[in-house]
């Protein structure tokens, strides 16, 4: 099973969550695995502090012209949609970045005079942390493109009963790498204007990928009632409600997993690991009324 | 003209509540949304829109059933794995494509012996030129699960200059992306200066070293800002000394303070809604970096 933890406004607890969730899956005794795919930047090692067994370079391919054999007919940069190649007088020029790899130029070349060369776009880490299995992956700075080392990560995360996934903020094409085909996606929110205003995109985003979401409200104190409404009156159940607690900020702030720093979060989130697998049990996410308060 | 870009690499640090504050603060500039993934700007701004027009990228195929073979060249063809095969109700085999996994290269059309595939514009969003209490604000809004916000980045970002240029503005306040992507360098590539906000967490230290080593990586000099910086002083610290080190300057300290939720419940920004505490630290932040865009 795949579990996604996800939203739309950053910086709500999506890591937090899906680490602390991790070690308690593990405690209960499931196989499990935590999957960073927040490559832009992963955090998810600085609480789980894994042994990192592997690492493999993420590599995607990109045109190169052999200017021998290239009698600079500019086929190749009438076909590339994407500008990565461009026609500068008699020879086409290869910008690597715009490139997606989808090879129009090596077929349109009359002369075979483009052949594709890896370029490492990232790395993926895999290891474990105590019972947890572990895997990160890790954008190259000043890299533009985020979903290849997504999908790398995805699938070099080891094979268990349980995958946790702690996927990037956001709407756009590095969220819907990380979601893809979860069996649920926990969308973590706070009870203010911008977390509502963000909520309501990252669920048009998961509802257009037909994919079961949760809420999960942190900080569930701080704002105003609005977002326990907009998920009463969406059927979106909200699986708990963690309060607004320094302690929580400041074990954060150490990188200190909540379970342990805080007593009652160990309970809290065993109840909530239960109700997550009432709902993929469940399949698709139907009634609106499970609350939960820590 | 210049160019202030605020940034944070990591998300939920503050961002916006000091993009929002620097905008009510500078009175005369254009302030730009880019976080087009999770615009929220305009929650505070009260924008009133003024002029509005279609954002559109890249491309997306479709495969006109009707007209398909089933010979299955596009599904071999497709680097995405976005061709996936269906079957009729009178049996026949045909081909048809996951709107969500094609990348727009063309291959399919181009190569589909029976010209039975379509390939057209997409549409990813819109874009808006407003007016609000402290002067126009450009701002976006990117369709679910679209890609190329780097694209609308950098569209946000020039309707800015213009309106800048048209009205005798000095001064573009950005609002970027999280991350260190696309958005985030097509916020940052040729602007005057950024201000990094970040908070003393273990999170916040490691991503503000990646988020920093692409401001270098363009050459754009950067400011950092520690928020919530008193929920961990010695971590701010820390922090403030790797800033120095790293040749970038530190620009001040915000408080953690609950005002800031209770101005953005009340639509406000956190300068407006108080003078003390963290209103007034962003006060003096935005002092801070004045003397930095004048210098």
């Amino acid at each position: 099973m795949r579990i996604a933890i996800a939203s739309g406004k950053g910086g709500t607890g999506k890591t937090t969550l899906a680490t602390n969730l991790a070690v308690v899956a593990a405690e209960l005794g499931r196989q499990v695995a935590y999957v960073d795919c927040d490559v832009e930047e992963p955090n998810g090692h600085l609480f789980l502090h894994p042994t990192i067994a592997r690492h493999a370079p993420v590599q995607v391919v990109t045109p190169q012209v052999l200017e021998d054999v290239c009698d600079g007919c500019g086929q190749c940069a009438r076909v590339c949609l994407f500008s990565a190649l461009v026609w500068l007088g008699q020879k086409p020029l290869v910008f690597p970045e715009l490139c997606h790899g989808c090879a129009a130029c090596v077929l349109a070349c009359p002369k075979h005079a483009i052949v594709e060369r890896p370029r490492e776009v990232g790395v993926v880490e895999t290891g474990s942390s105590g019972a947890v299995g572990f895997a990160q992956g890790r954008l190259t700075i000043g890299e533009a493109k985020s979903p290849p080392v997504v999908r790398a990560v995805r699938s070099a995360a080891p094979r268990v009963d349980w995958q946790i996934i702690d996927a990037p903020p956001g709407t756009s094409c590095p969220v819907v790498a990380a979601v893809r085909h979860c069996d649920l996606v926990i969308l973590v929110t706070e009870p203010t204007p911008f977390g509502l205003h963000d909520l309501r995109l990252a669920v048009a985003t998961m509802r257009r990928l037909g994919v079961p979401i949760a809420v999960v409200i942190n900080r569930a104190d701080v704002g105003d009632d609005r977002v326990d409404r907009y998920c009463a009156e969406e059927a979106i159940p909200v699986l708990l409600r963690i309060p607004d607690d320094r302690r929580v900020a400041e074990a954060y702030s150490r990188g200190e997993l909540m379970v342990t720093a805080v007593p009652g979060m160990r309970a809290a989130l065993r109840g909530l690991w239960e109700r997550i697998e009432e709902q993929v049990a469940n399949g698709t996410v139907a009634g609106g009324s499970q609350h939960a308060n820590v | 003209m210049k160019e202030l870009v605020i940034i944070s690499g990591k998300g939920g640090t503050g961002k916006t509540s000091i993009a929002a504050s620097f905008a009510v603060l500078a009175g005369n500039a254009v302030t730009a949304d880019c976080d087009v993934d999770a615009a929220d700007l305009h929650l505070v701004l009260a924008p009133q829109v003024q002029q509005r027009g279609g954002f559109r990228s890249g491309h997306e195929a479709r495969i006109r059933t009707e007209d398909c073979g089933g010979c299955g060249v596009c599904a071999r063809l497709c680097r995405f794995g976005a061709v996936g095969q269906q079957q009729g109700p009178d049996g026949a085999v045909t081909y048809a494509i996951d709107p969500l996994a094609c990348e727009g290269c063309g291959l399919c059309a181009r190569y589909c012996p029976q010209q039975a595939i379509d390939l057209k514009e997409r549409d990813c969003g819109e874009w808006f030129v407003s007016e609000t209490r402290c002067g126009p604000l450009v701002h976006a809004s990117l369709d679910a699960a679209a890609e190329n916000s780097g694209k609308l980045v950098s569209l946000v970002r020039d309707k800015a200059r213009t309106v800048a240029k048209e009205g005798g503005r000095e001064l573009i306040i950005v609002d970027g992306a999280p991350g260190i992507g696309c958005p985030v360098i097509a916020s940052l590539t040729g602007a005057t200066a950024v201000l990094i906000v970040t908070e003393p967490t273990v999170s916040g230290a490691h991503d503000l070293e990646r988020v920093a080593a692409v401001a270098r990586h363009f050459a754009v000099p950067a400011w950092v800002c520690v928020n919530k910086w008193d929920l961990n002083p010695g971590m701010t610290e820390q922090i403030e000394a790797t800033v120095r080190r790293q040749g970038m300057q530190v620009a001040g300290r915000v408080r953690y303070d609950r005002d800031v939720t209770a101005a953005q419940v009340a639509a406000r920004t956190i300068v407006e809604f108080t003078v003390n505490g963290a209103g007034g630290d962003v006060r003096a932040l935005w002092l801070e970096m004045g003397r930095c865009l004048t210098v």
